[in-house]
């Protein structure tokens, strides 16, 4: 499994080959609290970097997900529409939002790695 | 009041924060928005057991004085002259136009008349019976005592545990009572749609009561996020929100707090609109919206026809866990308030399919005796 990528918005990008996997991260889930609904974005879309591509709910209040990369809209994770609670539950896993096939690669070096979101999560506390 | 003025805290505020609540800013004060369990289990506990909830910040007033409920009735629409002694009734203040001031709780308690109002209202409202009805009799506010609502079905046997006498209170009546040997006012009353208490207690013994009333395993902790939902499942409006100074009563499906005495004789402010609205009818009102599909329409979401035109605004929207789906009420013409009516709902710019649905939305489970 590749490494993990993180956006200031809170999102998590999982690289495979020319594959991105996407979703929320377990500090931005616990921020939220109980999630109850997920829309997400349609087959074939082009998502643009820092554009709303999904949106996540608690029983609060709507968030919009942003992309963390540009690309195009390949997969999305179904499950999550009868089962929200597995953002909550396991957010970097089970609980993904949707994949993209990578525009430009250059993208992702603008995004922390685990150690620098973990520094930047901390000074938001 | 300024945002940056410090907020207020309650006499809980220790206990919130050694139980682990998210704490935020509500009507200047620092509340509990929910606890480690999470709104989802809270609200759940609460319709299956007995929740805690510190309404603290709530306004509580009394008004002393042989015309004090002659007094109040030039100020709300509801009969309260009327009232018998240790009963209890849901009212409004109503402005000149028949707009609402705020929505309250007046307790007939024998040698006066026992009021709690909102938390963003009471310095209007204390304000207000002042300037109007001050000299006809003594409006005392009650900073010294906070207020704790147990609520839930087990809610009567955890309280009995404390105060055998609340088991038989009625539904909407007031008793002062010693729970664990601390005097309170308990009126058998909420805001969840289920059985349950509200508790006034002075201030220097609430955190006694609330750890008492927490010792027991049928009784959690439970935040203002749960508070929320478990209220909009029950059809019940939220000031600021549902009603406000530009709604009326009947606009608001409230005209149930007009008693026939009132509704004959007026003579409480804006009851010339008020009463034209109750014989002709009102151009919109307020009703339960229930989205065909999962996605919650929150507050001031747009409501259309089948057609497109606009026919409103949702005024309290989100998910409803008892439900199991998302649940909305707003105001909308006249022509779609009937149940079962098809509109849609404008949520980030998609129509998506509703229905106009009967409140509440869960049944309400108040004790009758």
């Amino acid at each position: 499994m590749s490494q993990l990528k993180f956006s200031k918005e809170h999102e998590w990008v999982r690289v495979e080959g020319d594959v991105a996997t996407v979703g929320i991260t377990d500090y931005a889930q616990g921020q939220l609290g109980d999630v109850v609904y997920v829309e997400l974005p349609a087959l074939g879309r082009q998502v643009e970097q820092d554009k709303e591509a999904a949106v996540v709910e608690s029983v609060k209040a709507a968030s919009e997900v942003y992309a963390p990369i540009s690309g195009e809209v390949v997969a999305v994770n179904d499950k999550l529409a009868d089962a929200p609670a597995t953002v909550n539950e396991a957010p970097t896993g089970d609980g993904w939002f949707f994949k993209l096939k990578i525009k430009n690669p250059k993208e992702l070096d603008g995004l922390m790695d685990e150690a620098a979101y973990k520094t930047y999560v901390e000074g938001l506390a | 009041m300024p945002a940056d003025a410090p907020l207020q805290t309650t006499p809980l505020d220790a206990l919130h924060r050694g139980l682990g609540a998210k704490m935020v800013p509500f009507a200047g004060y620092d509340m509990p928005v929910q606890y480690p369990a999470g709104i989802l289990a809270e609200h759940g506990w609460t319709r299956g057991h007995a929740g805690l909830f510190d309404v603290s910040h709530m306004g509580q007033v009394r008004l002393r004085g042989a015309t004090a409920a002659a007094a109040l009735e030039r100020l709300v629409p509801s009969d309260i002259v009327g009232l018998k002694p240790q009963r209890t009734r849901y009212t409004l203040f109503t402005n000149d136009q028949g707009g609402i001031l705020d929505d309250l709780m007046v307790t007939n308690a024998g040698d006066h008349l026992f009021l709690v109002v909102n938390a963003a209202c009471k310095v209007a409202d204390i304000a207000h019976l002042q300037a109007k009805i001050g000299a006809d009799c003594a409006v005392e506010p009650l900073p010294d005592r906070a207020l704790l609502a147990l609520q839930g079905p087990e809610a009567a046997a955890a309280l009995a545990q404390h105060a055998p006498e609340t088991a038989t209170l009625g539904f909407m009546s007031f008793a002062t009572v010693s729970v664990a040997g601390v005097p309170c006012f308990v009126t058998r009353s909420g805001y969840t749609g289920e059985d349950g208490f509200e508790i006034s207690v002075p201030n220097d013994a609430a955190e006694r009561l609330a750890r008492l009333l927490l010792a027991d395993p049928r009784v959690k902790p439970i935040g203002l996020g749960a508070r929320d939902s478990l209220r909009l499942e029950a059809g019940l409006c939220l000031y600021g929100h549902d009603i406000d100074t530009t709604t009326t009563p009947i606009e608001a499906d409230l005209a149930w707090t007009i008693q026939k005495r009132r509704r004959e004789a007026g003579g409480f402010p804006g009851a010339a609109v008020i009463l034209k609205q109750l014989a002709a009818g009102a151009p919109r009102k307020r009703v339960g919206l229930k989205p065909d599909g999962k996605a919650p329409a929150r507050e001031h979401t747009a409501v259309t026809a089948p057609d497109g035109a606009a026919i409103g605004e949702v005024t309290s929207g989100g998910f409803g866990p008892t439900v199991g789906g998302p649940v909305a009420m707003g105001y909308v013409g006249a022509r779609h308030a009937a149940p079962g009516s098809a509109v849609n709902l404008i949520v980030r710019d998609q129509p998506r399919p509703a229905v106009v649905a009967p409140l509440p939305f869960t049944p309400h489970r108040y004790h009758r005796s």
